[in-house]
């Protein structure tokens, strides 16, 4: 059946697969960094088709925005002359074919040996279930409370639906201060001049 | 919904009514845009030239030069397209609609009234702080293809201003989704309702420090002066534009005029009530659902009206900054948002923590309590309340 979710469905799909071969196409660095928040903008697209909204958010603020990141530190430090073009040897060709590869027919497998995906059906009505009220569960289980496990009858289960997001933003934090002291220690140490050397550089120059 | 009401009446096929919504919304939203970005253009030459002691335009279309944008817009189309002979040319023509596009999206999720909004989203304050941050995209692209050392300089101080200023803001943005406990616009707007006393702003002192360094960081982020590093045009000439003419180039204004009138309607929504006044204007008059669907239909347009207005005078206050404060130099602008903005505003954050849970009441006494249920019509409610399928 054809409607208008199915359209789009195509339509993003579509977008996201033709501008992921243009980054492996394209020899410009920031042509390649285009194509890939053209493709990663479009699987948001399909995370709001289907009704994950803060997943979809998430998908254009981490990885649409942090590409743009990538983008400005590519050109500053890869540019040395405009428009740089890459060489890529064919062994280089052959390995990433071989890892690309791989990974592709794993998720094939993976996609084609569960049996609920086979069926149209349950996939057009399985975003409905949830329709996108997703924010409040994911901040009650970063407090450890799994809105959707309450009803877990087992008791042995129950211990662990508490969930252990907090305790990992925590480490995520924690890893941030390490990685800032890290660049705090590593950075080249600039000694300051005692005060009466400034006027005699001045004077030499 | 009307794609539905249209189903059903008119027996039109789904795909038909629900695209025929779509492009209509589309259209309207692109009206609103465009419209402002004509006002604004006009209104930032008269209040440039009353500031500077001047007339600002008087010539074209009566007295006041009402037509100046036309004559502008005329102007503009009509220049010669210059593309430099060294760029790349694919990006220097995509990176005006990069950040166009960028603009225009903030739109889709920002709701002009009660329900008013293009696609009423849970994550509305998220996906449009998201989506506000990519408009520097277009500037960086815009930058890199002139194949000009001056643009990539000025396409790299933008883009290390907006990146830093984004952390800011974010935490700004926070602190009042925090008092209200939702993400969603539509629902913070509703809960402000009532007299002025119940707008976030007023909700703890905390709160309203956080509206004026809100305020600072979204001139740095739509690069408005005093941070318009990026562009600078009577020092550094112009920045990233240095290669843009004509049609391109006024299409890179119409996205900074155009996300400067969404980001003070965020302002609005988050701090300013939104759509509810200083004064319960429809509360009075009794235009509320509860007496007529017509009559509250009525409020709702009151309401839009109201926050039209709240977001025209948030981007007059950006113009008049404009033309009274002068340039920062780019260590400076750095200096303020490291320095000062994150630090204030983390311990803003912190503060109406605290406050909220040792007050969770607000310092006014409000008019009507903070997790009142208001009224709304029965569409704006997100589709599986309604136990639809989307």
């Amino acid at each position: 059946m054809i409607n208008w979710h199915t359209c789009f469905f195509l339509l993003f799909a579509t977008i996201t697969c033709a501008f992921a071969v243009a980054v492996v196409v394209s020899a410009n660095v920031v042509r390649m960094a285009v194509c890939l928040i053209a493709s990663l903008a479009a699987v948001s697209g399909l995370y709001f088709l289907a009704v994950a909204d803060f997943v979809a958010a998430m998908q254009l603020m981490i990885y649409v925005g942090g590409t743009l990141v990538l983008l400005v530190f590519g050109v500053m430090l890869t540019a040395r002359g405009p428009f740089v073009s890459m060489k890529i040897t064919p062994a280089n060709w052959l390995m990433a074919g071989l890892a690309g590869g791989a990974l592709l027919i794993l998720l094939l497998c993976a996609a084609t040996s569960v049996d609920a995906w086979k069926t149209a059906a349950v996939a057009a009505s399985a975003p409905a279930a949830e329709g996108g009220h997703t924010v409040a569960p994911i901040g009650m289980a970063l407090l450890g409370i799994r809105v959707d496990a309450l009803e877990q009858a087992n008791p042995a289960l129950r211990g662990g639906i508490a969930g252990y997001l907090l305790p990992f933003e925590i480490v995520s934090v924690h890893l941030l201060v390490v990685l800032v002291g890290a660049a705090h220690l590593a950075r080249a140490r600039r000694r300051r001049r005692p005060a009466e050397a400034v006027p005699d550089a001045s004077r030499s120059a | 919904m009307i794609a539905e009401y249209l189903t059903t009446r008119f027996g039109l096929p789904e795909w038909l009514a629900c695209g025929g919504v779509a492009l209509v919304q589309c259209l309207i939203l692109l009206g609103i845009m465009m419209f402002a970005a004509a006002l604004f253009t006009w209104m930032e030459r008269k209040v440039a030239g009353r500031i500077q002691d001047r007339l600002g335009p008087t010539r074209v279309g009566g007295r006041f030069g009402w037509l100046q944008s036309v004559a502008d817009g005329v102007k503009l189309l009509a220049k010669e397209d210059l593309i430099p002979g060294e760029a790349d040319g694919l990006l220097f023509r995509l990176a005006p609609y990069v950040s166009f596009c960028a603009a225009f999206c903030v739109y889709l999720a920002l709701p002009f009234s009660n329900g008013w909004v293009a696609q009423h989203l849970n994550v509305g304050v998220f996906f449009i702080v998201a989506i506000a941050g990519l408009e520097v995209f277009g500037v960086i692209l815009g930058g890199y293809s002139s194949a000009s050392k001056w643009s990539l300089y000025g396409a790299m101080r933008e883009a290390a201003q907006v990146v830093s200023y984004e952390v800011p803001l974010g935490l700004c943005v926070v602190i009042p989704v925090m008092v209200a406990g939702t993400l969603d616009l539509v629902a913070i707007g509703n809960m402000q309702r009532g007299w002025g006393v119940n707008w976030l702003v007023f909700h703890n002192p905390f709160l309203f420090i956080t509206f004026f360094i809100y305020a600072l960081c979204t001139l740095a982020s739509t690069n408005r002066a005093p941070f318009d590093l990026a562009e600078a045009e009577s020092e550094l000439v112009a920045g990233f534009l240095t290669e843009y003419s004509g049609f391109r180039w006024s299409v890179f204004f119409m996205a900074e005029y155009g996300s400067m009138y969404a980001m003070s309607g965020l302002g609005a929504i988050l701090f300013l009530g939104g759509w509810h006044g200083p004064i319960p204007l429809a509360e009075m008059l009794g235009l509320s659902y509860a007496n007529h669907a017509v009559l509250g239909w009525l409020g709702d347009l009151l309401g839009a009206g109201n926050f039209l207005c709240k977001a025209f005078l948030g981007v007059a206050a950006m113009m008049w900054l404009r033309w009274t404060l002068p340039r920062l130099r780019i260590d400076q602008v750095m200096t303020t948002c490291l320095k000062y903005c994150v630090p204030l505003a983390a311990a803003m954050f912190v503060g109406t923590m605290l406050w909220t849970y040792a007050l969770p009441g607000g310092l006014l006494p409000r008019s009507t309590p903070l997790g009142a249920v208001a009224e709304a019509p029965p569409w704006t409610a997100p589709r599986a309340a309604r136990g639809e399928r989307p």
